[in-house]
């Protein structure tokens, strides 16, 4: 099972737009404890070319729906990244009235 | 005593539905991904709202159906029978058949309906309808015949009903120019390099794969303003042109020196540095001579298009002359801005595809920013200017998608678009701004659809858009396709019809 698919199973509001398919960035995970992001598999050049388009980055991010779980992987904590909009809002600057 | 506690009843029955809010009801303008997720999201949040869905075509999804390069590959995960397009449309078509939701195929925004109408029948207005036209580069010889836009030919071979009759000529020429470097520019050079019998089982429209299979076309030239470290284009789609079979990838050693500024960009840029690999690898490893007769992908740096050539007939473009530039840095934005340098090298071609941008085109009674091509918003939400020019948000519309970013982005990206649009009309419904003034409901739904009886205007909901799949899935099974594109108007009503 998936980290996306254990979210989906426990109520957790993990957007995973492509269903898993590595065709998008949604499910992008931050593993909090390096010791645990070093025990996952390298991630291939597929997902990281999906990582490279995810919001807030970091270098222990991986795709929720690539990371699946095994018994080496208890006690695991994922933080999913703070909702940044980075939509820069158009160079219109409204007066201050 | 009975007719008494009847009276009372009655009485705070009354209360409660003047309490009860009317349905929140919101029209989206535009079916492509921006529409979708917005009435996806706009669903889920409240309970009781009603969305329509407008589109000016008889089909929905916009670029997912006319944008997607036909040749993509299937998913890799052999668990998923279906590839991420389809897993897209299934959600989609799961969001149209939500019994709060409608779609209205053939409903054009400005000759159908206009602003003004939509506003006064619904209590939100959402436009998606992205970005239809194309920035133009303002050089000379611009309208010269074999001249495209790299989104009329990818309307082109993704059967558009618009340019279904486009017919570009491949067989005029060996070479042709593409000029920019980003995700489209790769896919339509792509689909010019590609062996015809891996396009054969792809839905790429009849006419393009008739024209391909005749195409004299062998070199296509990538064309970039910039170095290899400004390139447009994300890793996955430039590590799939580079993997194509029997292709000759010619990328000159020299374009990849870095200088200190573009070392900097490298180091900030986690895209930049993956792309700027990929192109480092592949000057490299194809240093081979090409083999004879094989197609040739060119990547060219630093030049822009001076002008094109015509031929001798004076009405086809027969070449580009290219100028080389350079870098400079541009104080403000810490960007590197390419230069001209006064050195003019000629190009010989006989197809230019102008792949620079798309561009969103304004529609009466919305306010629009010519210079960037963007409807001005705060959040999603419309603003344009008063007598006194200060901005003013424009109560109940809503843009979202490329129309309010720009064209930018994957498909999911307009996912946190619609996110932080749906966010601005939630906030908005909850301080009472999309209350009618008037104190009635607007009318919604029924007032469209008054409208559209009134104009005798003929839309297509979504049964009438899944006529035309099972038709074209049918035609296509017949030719071991996914499906057969209905390319024209008249036979996309007729399906409809059928």
């Amino acid at each position: 099972m998936s980290m996306l698919e254990a979210a989906h199973q426990n109520d957790i509001d993990l957007e995973g737009a492509c269903e898993g398919s590595l065709a998008c960035s949604t499910c992008h995970v931050i593993v909090m404890d390096v010791d645990y992001y070093k025990k996952l598999e390298e991630p291939t050049d597929e997902e990281n070319d999906m990582l490279d388009l995810a919001f807030g980055l970091t270098e222990t991010s991986r795709l929720g729906c690539q990371v699946i779980a095994k018994p080496e992987l208890d006690g695991m904590r994922l933080a999913l990244p703070a909702a940044t909009r980075n939509f820069a809002v158009d160079g219109f600057k409204p007066k201050p009235h | 005593m009975g007719q008494l506690l009847l009276h009372g009843w009655k009485l705070i029955s009354r209360g409660f539905s003047s309490l009860t809010p009317h349905p929140l009801r919101v029209c989206i303008v535009g079916s492509g991904p921006a529409g979708f997720y917005t009435a996806e999201k706009m669903l889920k949040a409240l309970d009781g709202a009603e969305v329509d869905i407008l589109d000016r075509l008889p089909t929905p999804f916009g670029l997912v159906r006319s944008g997607v390069a036909p040749d993509h590959p299937e998913t890799k995960l052999s668990h998923l029978p279906e590839t991420w397009k389809q897993i897209v449309v299934n959600q989609f078509s799961r969001v149209a058949a939500n019994e709060r939701c409608s779609f209205f195929g053939n409903v054009n925004l400005g000759t159908t309906v206009s602003l003004s109408d939509l506003c006064k029948m619904y209590d939100a207005v959402v436009l998606a309808y992205g970005a239809e036209s194309d920035r133009y580069l303002g050089v000379p010889g611009e309208d010269l015949g074999g001249i495209y836009s790299a989104r009329e030919f990818v309307w082109w071979y993704n059967g558009h009903p618009d340019c279904s009759n486009v017919s570009p000529d491949l067989k005029n020429t060996d070479t042709a120019v593409v000029l920019g470097q980003g995700n489209v520019a790769l896919d339509v050079a792509r689909i010019l390099l590609r062996p015809i019998n891996e396009l054969e089982t792809t839905d790429i429209a009849e006419h393009a794969l008739t024209s391909l299979r005749e195409s004299t076309i062998r070199k296509v030239y990538l064309v970039g303003r910039r170095g290899p470290v400004q390139a447009a284009c994300t890793a996955k789609e430039l590590r799939e042109i580079l993997g194509i079979k029997d292709l000759h990838v010619c990328i000159q050693k020299a374009d990849l020196l870095t200088s200190a500024a573009d070392e900097e960009e490298l180091k900030k840029g986690r895209i930049q540095r993956r792309v700027y690999e990929l192109f480092s690898k592949a000057a490299t490893s194809h240093q081979q001579h090409d083999i004879v007769g094989q197609r040739e992908l060119h990547f060219m740096f630093f030049r822009k298009p001076d002008r094109f050539l015509p031929s001798e007939s004076g009405n086809t473009v027969s070449g580009v002359r290219l100028e080389k530039t350079c870098l400079k840095e541009n104080g403000a934005s810490g960007k590197q801005v390419a230069v001209g340098t006064g050195q003019f090298e000629d190009l010989k071609c006989g197809l230019v595809l102008k792949s620079v941008g798309y561009k969103s085109v304004p529609v009466d009674g919305l306010p629009f920013d010519e210079y960037r091509g963007v409807v001005p918003n705060m959040k999603g939400r419309v603003l344009s200017l008063d007598q006194a020019e200060h901005a003013i948000v424009e109560k109940g519309l809503y843009v979202t998608g490329w129309l309010k970013r720009g064209p930018t982005g994957i498909i999911a990206t307009n996912l946190y678009c619609a996110e932080e649009t749906v966010a601005s009309i939630l906030e908005d419904f909850k301080n009472g701004l999309l209350t009618p003034s008037s104190g009635s409901p607007k009318p919604g739904r029924q007032g469209l659809l008054q409208v559209l009886e009134n104009k005798n205007a003929r839309f297509v909901p979504f049964s009438g858009w899944e006529k035309i799949d099972t038709k074209e899935r049918m035609e296509g099974e017949l030719r071991n396709k996914p499906r057969k594109k209905i390319t024209t108007w008249e036979e996309l009503l007729l399906a409809v019809d059928g």
